[in-house]
């Protein structure tokens, strides 16, 4: 297992009370599995189906490859402009 | 000639204008988002937009690239609030130059699109009652079933 930190944003920040949290994942880790570990968090009830996930700053699609040390960010709906 | 920032101050138009034109360039597009005073029906005080910075600001110099490849290489410059905006402040700003106007023009629209489509930005409005909402522009969307 290992630990990592994934950021949070807008209305999933306020659902998991923090801009950050960390969650522990079976080694090698998905996306998949964060998003299983960030479920059963308080909050985690508030995710779509289909959560989207940034990793290094840039969109993710599909299940992909995460590890420590990349940047992994969960994005709500996103409402610029 | 590239340029996108995400700023807390206010946003100055004429300073972007600038730095799109040049001598070469014989048109130039400005497209400026403010806060609205109704959405939805409901009336609204002000925006609080926030961002994931670092992602913001490459994701939005991501599709300045793509639009300088697909439109002939125009030149763009955007920038991007956050923190909270009152009504009729400005919240967005593309300035957009080429030497024809078909170029600068179709590169604004397609960057202000992409932007609302992609960049990690989010709005939480204020209305008049005092509530506040995170705006999923989501939310509304009916979902397409897998043909």
């Amino acid at each position: 297992m290992t630990q990592l930190q994934v950021l949070l944003f807008a209305s999933y920040a306020d659902a998991f009370g923090s801009g950050a949290v960390t969650v522990t994942v079976p080694e090698p880790a998905t996306s998949a599995d964060v998003l299983t570990a960030l479920r059963s968090l308080p909050g985690g009830s508030v995710l779509p189906a289909a959560p989207v996930l940034a990793v290094d700053r840039r969109y993710t699609r599909g299940v992909v490859p995460v590890h420590a040390g990349q940047e992994i960010a969960l994005i709500p709906p996103v409402a610029g402009g | 000639m590239i340029r996108c920032a995400i700023v807390t101050t206010p946003i100055d138009p004429a300073a972007l204008l600038a730095e799109v034109t040049m001598p070469a360039t014989g048109a130039t597009t400005l497209f400026i988002g403010t806060v609205r005073d109704v959405n939805e029906g409901r009336a609204v005080t002000g925006i609080e937009y926030s961002a994931y910075t670092a992602m913001a600001l490459e994701e939005m110099e991501r599709i300045a690239r793509e639009a300088s490849l697909m439109f002939d290489g125009v030149r763009v410059a955007v920038e991007h609030r956050v923190g909270l905006l009152v009504l009729q402040e400005i919240s967005v700003a593309i300035a957009v130059a080429h030497a024809r106007r078909a170029p600068a023009i179709d590169a604004g629209r397609f960057i202000i699109e992409e932007l609302k489509r992609r960049v990690p930005v989010w709005k939480q409005e204020h209305y008049v009652d005092g509530e506040r909402v995170w705006v999923d522009p989501t939310a509304t969307l009916v979902p397409v079933s897998a043909a």
